[in-house]
């Protein structure tokens, strides 16, 4: 099982799609490939769907947290959406809602950062 | 009954997945439900990836052992590295705290496996390893019917 991962950029939000599992393993490919897309493309929203993510542990998180503080840095917002109950426990813990917003679906996602 | 296995591996990341999978599937046969397979998987994942990372700095060449033993709807977890160990085990159990943040890690390993599991007990020796224990007491349906 490893992470597939799908990107989506509308005007200035990236959207990114995960299914599979998130781990220190795959974590790092998510990193690379997001960081450059960020950098190239202008990007100051992050609207994130974790539909189809079955496994993840606090090494997402770390990155999760790694892509908010880069899009800090252009004064942009990450919306995460789609969160299974599992993965809700691990925001709770970490504290990552009081910087992250959650919304149930990716639409909604979008329409909050005004590109619905 | 008693019933235990082990096992051992390459500090790969990629043998991250396999530890956690082979782990649940070990335990599948006490009936756990999703909740609790999910807890013993991501717990396995956490002290897995602080042996890769932290024990072995990256060093493929050490090796990462798991042991588990189960006995009526207790699990007992014992995964061990012979790494560089932990200076500061206080510390390092510490939400948030990590040794490398550069590498973006968020520094809940610890605090995960806590939440997680009934008992954490971490043995360690600077210079020779770690050992993360981890216990954790199922609520089994079989026991509620009993």
């Amino acid at each position: 099982m490893s992470l597939n991962i799908e990107f989506e950029i509308k005007h200035d939000v990236l959207c990114i799609r995960l299914s599979g599992e998130l781990d220190h393993h795959t974590a790092d490919e998510l990193r690379e490939k997001a960081t450059a897309l960020i950098e190239e493309n202008e990007i100051r929203h992050i609207v994130l769907n974790l539909e189809q993510l079955s496994f993840m542990d606090s090494s997402g998180l770390g990155v999760i947290l790694g892509r908010y503080k880069q899009i800090k840095q252009v004064h942009g917002e990450m919306v995460v959406c789609a969160i299974s109950p599992a993965v809700q426990r691990l925001f709770d813990m970490s504290g990552l809602f009081k910087i992250i917003k959650m919304e149930p679906t990716e639409e909604f996602a979008l329409q909050r950062l005004g590109v619905a | 009954m008693k019933n235990e296995m082990s096992l051992q591996f390459r500090a790969l990341s990629q043998n991250e997945s396999f530890a956690r999978v082979t782990v649940a599937a070990f335990i599948a046969q006490l009936d756990p439900t999703m909740d609790e397979l999910t807890e013993i998987k991501t717990v396995v994942s956490e002290a897995v990836t602080n042996a890769i990372i932290h024990g072995y700095e990256n060093d493929p060449n050490g090796y990462v052992y798991i042991s588990v033993t189960i006995e009526d709807n207790v699990i007992d977890l014992s995964i061990r590295d012979k790494g560089i160990g932990i200076i500061d085990v206080e510390e390092a159990r510490q939400p948030l705290f990590t040794t490398k943040p550069e590498l973006e890690r968020s520094g809940m390993g610890f605090t995960i496996m806590e939440n997680f599991m009934d008992e954490v007990e971490v043995l360690t020796q600077p210079g020779s390893g770690t050992e993360v224990r981890l216990r954790k007491h199922l609520k089994s349906s079989k026991m509620l019917c009993n």
